[in-house]
């Protein structure tokens, strides 16, 4: 009687340390995709600081490309005030491509191009851009391994009232880099 | 293989070989100390000097390195794609930002270094920094910061300095053996007698350092590096364009020793170094042709 009693606490032990991991886990994830977030966040925020400067800098050459700089000033209030997820992800996108028609600009500007200035600015911006790519590629996984780990046998059971549902991606624009299938076998 | 099968295999290996290190110099020791009647003592210093250089090839392992390779920190505005490559790509893995380091050679070559990320360095000389585009330098770096991740780093780190002990002592002792030979043609028995050892001690040195490294260095790694960068860049091109101007470079990296050769991105001899019997012992990368036609294959 007395070992079957011992064997029963022993069970609920080992089950409750299982539980106990696999909260902490699930908790970890949670804390590293909030920091994922603030990463591209931060990075959003280094691409519109870099925005006046450049206009700047093309203006000084290509007064008349009005529509372009409009276009650009546009799609970068529209990705500051944005506060959704899906919101900032489009304006993001809106942003990069008015960003690759103001620097396509520059093609038919010779003395622009050799300007020191705008080929420093350029370089930060396409540094910045690749930051924004990264950053958001490192939240992406991070979300699939997450939303994995929910949908998984057994955090289905008690995912819901603790409070754990799926997130969303920080969504991708069409003709996004696909991830690559590496076999490790 | 999963990459947290891989941290751990490259985890207990460094203490492995660590362990085998302390083992090996205390047995040689001893062997010396008795056959040249010094009895044991000689073993003692021994013991204490294998046991000091094993922590130091743990803990100051990637400053040993970069001094071995008189590298020189890089800097943002000087290495601007270097730079901000390798913050990206830390970004994208998840990593602290590594160190940067230069080496100033023209000859092509990269290597990371560190015993976890947190301490991680990663080094390119100025060739491959100067030869290379943008797209083709991130494959490399994230080449190399896969290396960091899998903990590569802290075991090619330990192999570095301790096969670079080894070496060293090989070194001396073949010194040794020459000069020996010219003084003590006609003289007593305890030349003769020190030759002798000397001379079984190096034969079993060399082979060795080659198991070690060989060990250390399995051929599959440098794949799994790659297919990583592959995965992180999302553009495997990249690090196939790369290792294609990289084989096309015949420049011998001066700074690359036996020892720190395993670290470099590919082989820093290009064959040239040795006799082809040694060369074969000590390759310790893939062909890049395979390596490259892999890439392209993802």
């Amino acid at each position: 009687m007395i070992n079957i009693v011992w064997i029963l606490l022993g069970v609920a032990a080992l089950a409750a340390i299982y539980f106990w991991s696999l909260y902490n886990g699930l908790v970890s994830l949670k804390t590293n995709i909030e920091e994922g977030w603030s990463q591209i966040d931060v990075q959003l925020k280094r691409r519109a600081d870099l925005i006046p400067n450049l206009v700047e800098s093309v203006k000084g050459y290509a007064k008349h490309e009005k529509t372009v700089f409009s276009d650009v000033t546009k799609a970068r209030s529209a990705m500051m005030g944005a506060k959704s997820l899906a919101g900032k992800a489009q304006a993001s996108d809106m942003l990069s491509s008015a960003l690759g028609k103001l620097i396509a600009i520059a093609e038919a500007y010779p003395q622009l191009k050799a300007n020191e200035n705008f080929v420093q600015l350029q370089k930060e911006l396409s540094d910045t851009e690749d930051k924004v790519a990264y950053s958001r590629q490192y939240y992406n996984n991070l979300i699939r391994d997450y939303n994995e780990k929910i949908r998984t046998f057994p955090n289905t059971l008690f995912n819901e009232s603790l409070g754990f549902h799926e997130k969303e991606y920080f969504q991708a624009l069409e003709g996004e880099r696909k991830s690559v299938k590496v076999n490790f076998s | 293989m999963s990459i947290h099968s891989q941290i751990q295999g490259n985890i207990t290996k460094t203490y492995i070989i660590m362990s085998a290190f302390v083992v090996f110099v205390v047995l040689v020791a001893y062997v010396l100390g008795i056959s040249l009647g010094y009895g044991t003592s000689f073993m003692w210093f021994a013991v204490l000097f294998s046991v000091i250089s094993s922590f130091a090839s743990y803990y100051w392992g990637d400053k040993m390195v970069l001094a071995m390779s008189g590298a020189k920190p890089a800097n943002r505005k000087q290495h601007f794609d270097f730079y901000t490559v390798a913050e990206n790509l830390a970004i994208a893995a998840g990593l602290p930002k590594p160190k940067l380091y230069v080496i100033d050679d023209t000859a092509m070559n990269a290597f990371a270094t560190g015993r976890d990320p947190s301490h991680a360095v990663v080094c390119a000389t100025t060739g491959i920094l100067a030869k290379l585009e943008r797209r083709e330098l991130e494959g490399v770096i994230a080449h190399e910061l896969s290396h960091i991740k899998n903990f590569d780093t802290r075991l090619m780190a330990v192999v570095a300095v301790l096969v670079g002990t080894v070496a060293f002592l090989a070194d001396m002792f073949l010194r040794n053996l020459w000069w020996g030979r010219g003084r003590d043609r006609d003289d007593d028995r305890g030349a003769g007698q020190i030759m002798l050892v000397v001379g079984i001690v190096l034969a079993i040195i060399t082979p060795i350092i080659a198991t070690l490294i060989q060990l250390a260095v399995s051929r599959r790694r440098e794949f799994l590096a790659d297919a990583s960068s592959a995965d992180l860049t999302r553009y495997p091109e990249g690090l196939a364009r790369a290792l294609e101007k990289l084989s096309g470079d015949k420049e011998v990296l001066e700074a690359a020793t036996n020892a720190t050769a395993h670290l470099y991105i590919t082989n820093p001899f290009k064959g040239k170094q040795y006799a082809a019997w040694f060369s074969g012992l000590f390759n310790t990368h893939p062909p890049i042709n395979e390596r490259i036609r892999i890439l392209r294959s993802l």
